[in-house]
């Protein structure tokens, strides 16, 4: 038996983890995969929070994993989108550095 | 056996999420994330998602990271080497998550009391009360991510493609 609040406390130091690369990242790429760090941290609060509300109304609870599952689809959208763009960056600057890449024409 | 479990995929967690974060080089952090990825498919396991752990394991350390892992290889990204930016955002991202850490956790673990308690096999929902509610009360949302999923190939071909 564990509380739930420590996984709310591990998606919390995931968040952060994730924030904190977000920042510091200087390769597109890698920004990029800090953002689906932190998505993947909500998705850990909102699994928690199913199993704590199924667990206070004492019956079971789905919506929290619905929401999870239309993250995980949006984030597969996102994904494939994403990584399109940074190709056409790359065709455009020849350069995967943030720092150069600061204007919005291409 | 689930607090067992818990802190070994907990620390397979933390330990990769801080090596993408050090990491230089893009693949190095890439795997990394796939593992992070995959202990969270555990974790959510032993919360009772089984169908998302699933999920879990085959769209995100699956598809998306073969994604990454692809444009990482085919851009040939190499090592990011440190800049003027990057040194202020040292400066500014590693106390301010750091402040963001301690805020949650000081919330969560002061109100410890009013959360429940998880054991393994309570509350386990299954694929089937899942897809109830998905293919019954959300089926408009469900078939709208369809169309989303149509427009997002499109337009990562038209993006990604040569123009002469």
């Amino acid at each position: 038996m564990i509380p739930i609040a420590w996984y709310l406390v591990l998606s919390g130091i995931l968040f952060s983890i994730g924030v904190a690369a977000f920042l510091i990242k200087r390769n597109i790429i890698t920004v990029f995969m800090s953002i689906e760090l932190m998505l993947n941290a909500v998705n850990l609060t909102f699994i928690a929070f199913t199993r704590h509300w199924s667990q206070v109304t004492g019956h079971l609870q789905v919506s929290g994993q619905i929401f999870v599952f239309f993250v995980m689809v949006v984030a597969a959208a996102e994904a494939a989108v994403g990584l399109a763009i940074i190709i056409a960056v790359f065709r455009a600057r020849n350069t995967l550095n943030v720092d150069q890449v600061d204007l919005m024409k291409l | 056996m689930h607090l067992a479990l818990f802190i070994i995929f907990g620390a397979l967690c933390v330990a990769g999420a801080l090596n993408l974060l050090f990491q230089r080089h893009p693949i190095n952090s890439a795997l990394s994330l796939i593992v992070v990825m995959s202990s969270l498919a555990v974790l959510y396991l032993l919360l009772g998602a089984e169908f998302l752990a699933a999920a879990q394991v085959i769209v995100y350390s699956g598809a998306i990271m073969v994604l990454f892992t692809f444009v990482i290889m085919l851009l040939n990204a190499g090592a990011e080497e440190r800049t003027h930016g990057s040194k202020m955002a040292y400066i500014a991202g590693i106390p301010g998550a750091a402040i963001l850490v301690a805020l949650l956790t000081f919330v969560f673990l002061s109100n410890r009391g009013s959360f429940a308690q998880a054991r393994i096999g309570d509350y386990l929902v299954t694929t089937r009360d899942l897809s109830q509610v998905l293919f019954r009360d959300l089926l408009l949302p469900f078939e709208v991510t369809s169309v989303l999923i149509l427009i997002a190939i499109l337009g990562a071909v038209a993006l990604a493609r040569k123009e002469h």
